[in-house]
Parts: C-alpha cells; structure tokens; sequence
C-alpha cells in the first residue's frame, strides 16, 4: 500500500472528519450557490475574470516590471525570488536584520507551499499565526486541510479542547463566540508586540504598485500595521493590472470561496508609513515568489496560473469531501491541487492525485476563472502513461483491452466467452465475487449479464426477419 | 428530414454491448419511432474512454481512427450514454489538433454524433405516446451527459410523458455517483464512499425506480443499492422511455 492509499484509508475511517468536512464544505456550497444565484452577470464576470488572469499571464514580464517600478515609489523595497527556499532566506534575512524575537503572520497559502513557518521556527524566530484557523492548526501542529479553512477538519468541539488546553484564561468554550473571544485575548498581545509582520497577498496591482489583502477577522490588518516592518510574500501569479481588474476579481474570489459579497476586511497596502502617517510599517518588503510558476507555463499548465485559491473546487469535489485536505500529502488540496502538486513535487511522488479523480466536471463548473481542471488532470494522466508510472497490472490490464478493442472480431469472441463465463459467479441476477472484479465487488454487487452481447444478438435478430 | 430519413449509426457503447444489450435495443425502438433508417456497426468495440482517462493518446488515437472510419457516411451516430457520446463529440477532436487530416474527420464525426436522449429530444421533439409505467422514479444526473453536452432537460420532459410514472426529485442529482470509469475499481475505497453518499439520497426519494442516461453510473449505483439491500430498481431511461419498464431492472433474472 503507498502512502496516498495508507492516508485514504485513515481519513475514510475518521467519523468526525468526515462531519467536520461536511458542516464546512455543505455551508460554503450552499451560500455559494446563493450568492451566485444572486449575481446574474455572474457568468459574464467569469469570463472576464478568465481573460484578465490570460492575458496578465501571457504579459507576465511586463506586469512584473510595471508592479516593481510602481511600487518601489511607494517605498516599498522589491525582492526576487526563483525558488521557495531563496524567498525563505529573503524573509528570514529580513527578519534578522530587523532583530525580531517574533513575528505575526496572516494565512498565506503562499507561505505554507514555500515552507515559511519552518524556515522561521528553524531560525530562532517566535512565529505567531494569526488567523483564527491557522492559529488553531498551529497549537495542534497540524498543517491546513483546506485553502481557505486552514482547520475544515476539526470540528468546533475539539478545537475547545485545543483552546483549553493552551490558552491562558480561556474560561467557558462552549459556544464558537467564546472560543473566539478567548483567541482573540490571547492573540491580542502577540500582535502588539511583535516585531515583524508577515501577509501573503490575494492581488498584486500593476499600475498602483499596491497589494491587496482580504480576510474576515481583520487579522491582516493587525500583523501588518503595528510591526515596525511589514513583510509580503507574493507569487507572481497574483499580479492584476489595475484596480479596476482587481474589482473584477474580487467580487468572483469572495463570492466562490464564502458566499459572501466581500470580505470583512479588503484593504490595499502601499508601501511603508510615510511621513505624517500615524502609523504603518518603517519598512515595507514585497517577496515577488516564482516557486515553480513559470516551470508550469513551460509545462502547459497556464490556465492554472488564473487560480485565485477561492477553495470553491475542493467544496464541490466528491473525493475530497470524503478523504478531506490530510489525505492529498500536499500543500493544497482537491482539484486545483492536484493540478499543481505534480508540478511542485514532481509527478512519481504524487502520481495518485491526478488519478483519484472521476473527471466529472463540477470543479471547472464553479472556477471562477474556468480553469479547465479536469483536461490538466487528465494531462497529467497522459505523462504518467507515457513516463511508465502506471501500474503494472492496470497498465497490461488495457493494453489486453486496446489490443482487442482494435480487433472488432476477436472482441467480440472475447466479450462472448467471458459471458458464458459470468454467471458462474452469479447468485440469481447478482455477482458479489468473482476472479479479476475485486476492486468492484469489494463494495457493490455486479449484474448478472445475459448470455450474449448487444452485437450477437442484434446479428440473430436480422437473420431471423 | 421526415421526407427524408436519416441515416443512423446506433453506437452501441461496450458496457451496453456486454452488460444490457437490453438499452440497444430500447435505443433502436425509439429511433425507429422517428423513421430513422437505423444501422449497428458490426465493427463497433468501445470509444476509447478507459484509455483516454488512463493517459494512453496513442492508443486512444487508433480506437478513434478505427471508430472514425466505421462511422463515416452515416448522417448521426447516436449514442445511449452522455459519457461515450461526449468522448467522441469532444474528445476525439482535440487528440487529433496536431493532425489536419485526422482532426478534420473527427471534428465531422463530432457534428454528427448525439447522445440518444438529448437526439430524442432537441432533434425530434419526441415524446411518448401510449407508454405506462406505474412506479415512483427518481433521476441522477451523468456528469459527462451533464456537463458536456447539456443533458438535463430532455430525460425528464420525455419522462413526463409516461402514464403513471411520477418522478421525485434527487438531492444532489447532479453530483457524481463516483463511478468515474477506471476510478472506481483503482480507488475502490473513496468510490465506496462517494456511492454510499449518493445510494442515501436515492433511498431518501422513497422512489421505487431509479433512472439516468449511462449504464456505467447505473450499474454502479444499482450495485450499491442492491448490496446494501435497497428495493430500488434501476433502469436506463431509455428502456422506460420504450415501454420496457415493465420488464426486469438492472441484476433482476426471471
């Protein structure tokens, strides 16, 4: 058994994930389908939404260019990394020249796929998370399950129990009010004294050289503000040309990920506290992240750089609602990741994802952006069969089948004697076993065919007129 | 047209072909209704999918050449399943973009190839006459039927024409059952518990049949029920839209 079928297998056996996955992803689907249904240019928006990500991805260079001149004039200082460990280094460099014991940091998915929280742990530095659910999956050392529920598998009663046990003072946590309350006086302090703040960024915006962050809990704000230096990690991806593109992209983030029409908190940084400002950051670093974005252009993988990590295709994905975000091994999960989980890990390691799928579809129907996922899982398919990952078994098994498919009359020989064959195995009109079916009959019984297929029987009915 | 009957290719579909021959010849009842002059293709195997969701082009390449090649010269290939259907109506053009010649045929193919229901239906207008079926019925939704070739509406205004057939609706009727070709036997695990999902809502409808447009999610479905002891039978739409729904559902022997 490998390790993708070994975490299947413990997430599929977890009752109480599979109900911490279902109030979440159930809620998030119903109000998405609400705020939609609310939103008659919601169709013409996504495909607004697809050529804006198209055409800022075809013109990456020049964004790029135009987004560091602009925002170097806003003081902000620009910093390249190609990789997820030189941005690591650039954040942690900072960090260290800036002498900071701790650091705030709002959810950046960003963050987590280059390896950020370790690279701060690894280098002395108190790391404070702090979004409600990545400050949860921090006091239970787990990673986020979920790109926009960091903590989608814990259900409220366990995370009381987190709370009870590492809060100071966190009094009754019988209602999500309370443990919401007791986080927010433990963080509270954290966030005054900290010396850095790190945020990712949902927009990165062109022609203002102005990030953009959203949340619900105002938690950017407060890591971003106070700390005497304000550190964005950013992939390149997330560039818009101007305000009026980043709009656009706004109403459909917000929309697909909550259900909401926006968010609590939608605010664009410019650079650092300028003069006569009351407060701000003294120093405003912009970490401009490749990490493997340009590799997927060259892999055929642009489309997928329109993401805008709103989440909504693993809410409506039927594998991940059963196995959850654990069971992928991987930064993100469910549709979009694994689209991109190959690419950053390499396709042998996470060949499975892109198999555990059943194409059906509804992932590229709720995109904001339309992103083809089930064409570039299937591309993924394609390398795998081509580079010989496949299965042995699986891999003969339709070799035997294409050999006989392309050899119409053998086929149906073939498919005739294996008739004759069946109903061996059958108890009245079922099949609950038989040789070279388990991975059918495991779980569902088999109708019993009849004697003789669809061809053969239709060739006797001619005869016979 | 009616002056002029066109000329039919059934394409049978390799499950249809080895597990129900059953739908092929509902499917051939219903064309006939509307005079079309119906062929099957003695050379006629699958359309490729299990190879084409494997990540095997070339070898989906060579059943699409050979698929291409039979099906020529008919004025519609009909289909009876939204999965099969689209492979062909979708698929078999974009593998062959790097090949005018191929990709001009398969792009012909495509315009002339339908999936039976939505052809009974947006093509003919068809609807039964003098067809009863006394049952409760509920409807699931094939993905591929669904989303790439916009099968919703025809199943079930044809199926509102059927004397004593009252349909429930589905929660989730458009949500994959987890049957996903290959997916279900190479991810047995997660497939189980996908169907078990959807085996809950079909039950929850109360009905006593249920229906769709593609034998791969009914047999998968109706296996579920079955296995878990359901009393709910499965049809193809097509074989109540024929007035066989008075014979034995899916896994039933006489």
């Amino acid at each position: 058994m490998n390790a993708f079928h070994g975490r299947v297998t413990a997430a599929l056996a977890d009752a109480t994930l599979k109900i911490a996955i279902d109030r979440t992803t159930n809620t998030a689907r119903a109000k998405r389908a609400a705020a939609i249904a609310a939103w008659p240019e919601f169709a013409q928006a996504r495909v607004l939404g697809r050529d804006i990500k198209d055409h800022v991805i075809a013109n990456m260079e020049y964004y790029l260019n135009q987004f560091e001149t602009n925002a170097k004039k806003t003081g902000a200082k620009i910093h390249w990394a190609r990789t997820g460990q030189e941005a690591c280094e650039i954040v942690v460099g900072i960090c260290k020249a800036a002498n900071a014991k701790t650091v705030t940091r709002s959810k950046s998915m960003l963050g987590e796929e280059i390896g950020l929280p370790h690279a701060l742990e690894a280098a002395g530095i108190e790391r404070v998370e702090t979004d409600l659910a990545e400050h949860i999956i921090q006091l239970a050392h787990e990673k986020p399950s979920h790109i926009i529920w960091p903590a989608l598998h814990k259900t409220r009663e366990q995370v009381g129990d987190l709370f009870r046990a590492n809060h100071t003072d966190p009094g009754a946590l019988e209602t999500v009010e309370q443990m919401v309350n007791s986080a927010r006086r433990n963080l509270r302090e954290k966030f005054m004294a900290a010396d850095v703040g790190i945020s990712g960024a949902n927009f990165l915006i062109a022609d203002t050289g102005a990030i953009c962050t959203v949340t619900n809990e105002g938690n950017a704000e407060l890591t971003t503000t106070p700390p005497r230096v304000h550190i964005v990690t950013a992939g390149i991806e997330k560039l818009v040309p101007s305000m009026v593109e980043a709009m656009t992209m706004l109403r459909l983030l917000v929309r697909s990920a909550t259900g909401a029409e926006l968010t609590q908190y939608t605010t664009f940084h410019a650079g650092p506290k300028r003069t006569g400002d009351v407060d701000g950051p003294e120093e405003f670093h912009i970490v401009l992240v490749d990490a493997g974005r340009t590799t997927m252009l060259a892999e055929g993988l642009a489309e997928m750089l329109r993401c805008l990590r709103c989440g909504a295709c693993m809410n409506h994905c039927v594998v991940y609602r059963q196995i959850g975000g654990h069971a992928y091994g991987a930064t993100y999960p469910g549709p979009m990741g694994s689209v991109i989980t190959p690419s950053l890990d390499g396709l042998e390691k996470s060949q499975d994802l892109p198999r555990a799928c059943t194409l059906n579809g509804q992932c590229q129907e709720v995109c904001p952006v339309a992103i083809p996922l089930p064409k570039l899982i299937r591309g993924w398919r394609t390398k795998a069969w081509v580079q010989g990952y496949e299965p042995v078994y699986t891999a003969w098994a339709l070799r035997i089948w294409e050999f006989l498919a392309l050899r119409p009359a053998l086929y149906q020989i073939a498919s005739n004697m294996a008739l004759r064959v069946m109903p061996v195995f059958a108890k009245g009109g079922w099949i609950a076993k038989m040789p070279l079916a388990g991975g059918w009959t495991r779980y569902r019984d088999m109708p019993r065919p009849q004697a003789a297929t669809f061809l053969a029987q239709y060739k006797k009915r001619q005869a016979a007129k | 047209m009616k002056n002029n009957p066109p000329r039919v290719a059934l394409f049978a579909t390799c499950l249809v072909d080895a597990m129900r021959p059953q739908i092929g010849f509902a499917a051939l009842a219903l064309l006939e209704q509307v005079n079309c002059v119906v062929e099957v293709p003695m050379g006629q195997t699958c359309c490729g999918q299990p190879a084409l969701n494997s990540g095997d082009q070339d070898g989906t390449r060579k059943i699409a050449k050979q698929n291409i090649k039979l099906l020529a010269g008919f004025d519609h290939v009909v289909v009876p399943s939204g999965s099969c259907a689209a492979t062909i109506k979708k698929d078999y053009p974009d593998l062959f973009e790097a090949d005018p010649v191929w990709h001009a045929k398969a792009v012909d193919l495509a315009n002339r190839t339908y999936e039976l229901l939505s052809y009974m239906s947006d093509i003919w207008a068809w609807r039964p006459k003098d067809v009863s079926c006394a049952a409760t019925a509920t409807y699931h939704d094939s993905c591929s039927g669904l989303r790439s070739l916009n099968v919703q509406a025809q199943p079930r205004k044809m199926l509102a024409g059927v004397a004593g057939l009252e349909m429930r609706p589905l929660e989730g009727a458009n949500v994959c059952c987890g049957f996903g070709g290959t997916f279900c036997v190479k991810y047995p695990d997660i497939s189980n518990a996908i169907v078990g999902e959807k085996a809950a809502a079909i039950n929850a409808t109360g009905a006593d049949l249920l229906l769709g447009g593609d034998l791969g999610c009914l047999m998968n479905m109706a296996g579920k029920l079955h296995r878990d002891g359901s009393k709910v039978r499965a049809f193809h739409t097509a074989e109540i839209l024929a007035g066989m729904g008075d014979g034995l559902a899916i896994g039933e022997t006489a």
